[in-house]
């Protein structure tokens, strides 16, 4: 019977060449998991080599197609390299999750430059010149999928978090922007916003913070990475072939656009 | 083996959609045949590809018709 096809309702991703930066733990981890399942070949990247290996280990255990290999997102001659790598392994990427980001929170009274232009620098630019180094072949090849993991501290802001919100902001009018350009080349550009996901960061938050952030929650509890992961193999998939210059958010309600 | 200036007509003709009989030297890109912004930068990677050459953006920006690209790759390739 033709069971697979019908359980995953076009959500398969049959030796797609995925990349996926900040695949080594947390949110990043769970997409590469969730996409290499659907089928995909993936790449997932990470600042150290013990990173990288982490990834490795986990594809292989998976018995998923692909390697982890060691990315700094802020330096563009290391990304045209990577991508060079891809080429001659696999081929071209044909799915791009840009997921790499870090936080340097502060109260803006006390921000320094260097937080500012850090968190800037990381989790907006790199997304642009990812997004630059793989666009050519995409065009080309007359299809694509770029898959930017955004957060809902961009579209609700957060205390503390003026220059990861702005980040953050910054990734929904870049993706829209983007969608424009490219849609008559058959390349859609989505974001995912989670919410507050069981991750390593917010893990590192006391009891008291994150019992006051769940109440503000109307599912009542934190989201696990494997439920963005959903979110991003849904806009990876053809079963969502209409869809371009949009935001899931998968906040368990805390934010409604 | 066709001439620089057939192959570049047969490119062009491919990239942007047109009948090979409308693409004449003189012809511009974008006012005479129809290509918008991203159809030019394709036709230069298409023009890449075929003179195994890489053509530097600040050149590319200059290659807006027929000719000019015919001029761009006979005086940078063997």
């Amino acid at each position: 019977m033709n069971g697979h096809g019908s359980i995953h309702g076009g959500m398969t991703l049959e030796n797609k060449i995925t990349l996926v930066t900040g695949a080594s733990r947390g949110i990043g981890h769970a997409i590469a998991l969730k996409l290499g399942q659907l089928g995909a070949v993936v790449i997932g990247t990470a600042t150290t080599e013990s990173g990288a290996s982490t990834i490795n280990q986990y594809l292989e255990k998976a018995g998923i197609k692909g390697m982890g290999i060691t990315l700094n997102v802020n330096d563009t001659e290391q990304i045209n390299n990577t991508i060079q790598i891809i080429r001659e392994k696999f081929g071209e990427v044909e799915i791009l999750v840009n997921n790499a980001g870090v936080t340097r929170d502060n109260l803006l009274v006390r921000m320094k430059d260097e937080e500012w232009d850090e968190i800037i620098e990381t989790d907006l630019k790199s997304v642009f010149r990812l997004s630059r180094a793989v666009l050519r072949a995409m065009m080309k090849a007359r299809h694509g999928r770029i898959i930017n993991i955004s957060s809902v501290v961009g579209a609700m802001g957060n205390m503390g978090q003026t220059n990861y919100a702005a980040a953050k902001a910054g990734i929904f009018g870049f993706s829209k922007s983007l969608a424009r350009e490219v849609g008559s080349r058959n390349i859609t550009v989505n974001c995912v916003a989670p919410g507050f996901i069981d991750t390593d960061m917010t893990r590192s938050l006391t009891d008291e913070l994150q019992q006051n952030l769940i109440q503000h929650v109307p599912l009542g509890r934190l989201g696990r990475p494997e439920e963005v992961a959903s979110a991003v193999a849904f806009l990876a998939s053809s079963a969502a072939g209409y869809i371009t210059g949009t935001t899931l958010h998968v906040n368990g309600g805390m934010y409604m656009d | 083996m066709e001439n620089i200036e057939q192959r570049i007509r047969k490119i062009v003709a491919e990239q942007l959609g047109v009948n090979e009989a409308e693409v004449k030297n003189e012809s511009s890109f974008v006012n005479d045949l129809g290509a918008d912004s991203l159809d030019t930068v394709e036709l230069v990677m298409a023009l890449e590809e075929e003179f195994e050459c890489e053509i530097p953006d600040e050149q590319a920006e200059k290659i807006n018709t027929v000719q000019e690209a015919i001029d761009y790759v006979t005086a940078n390739t063997n």
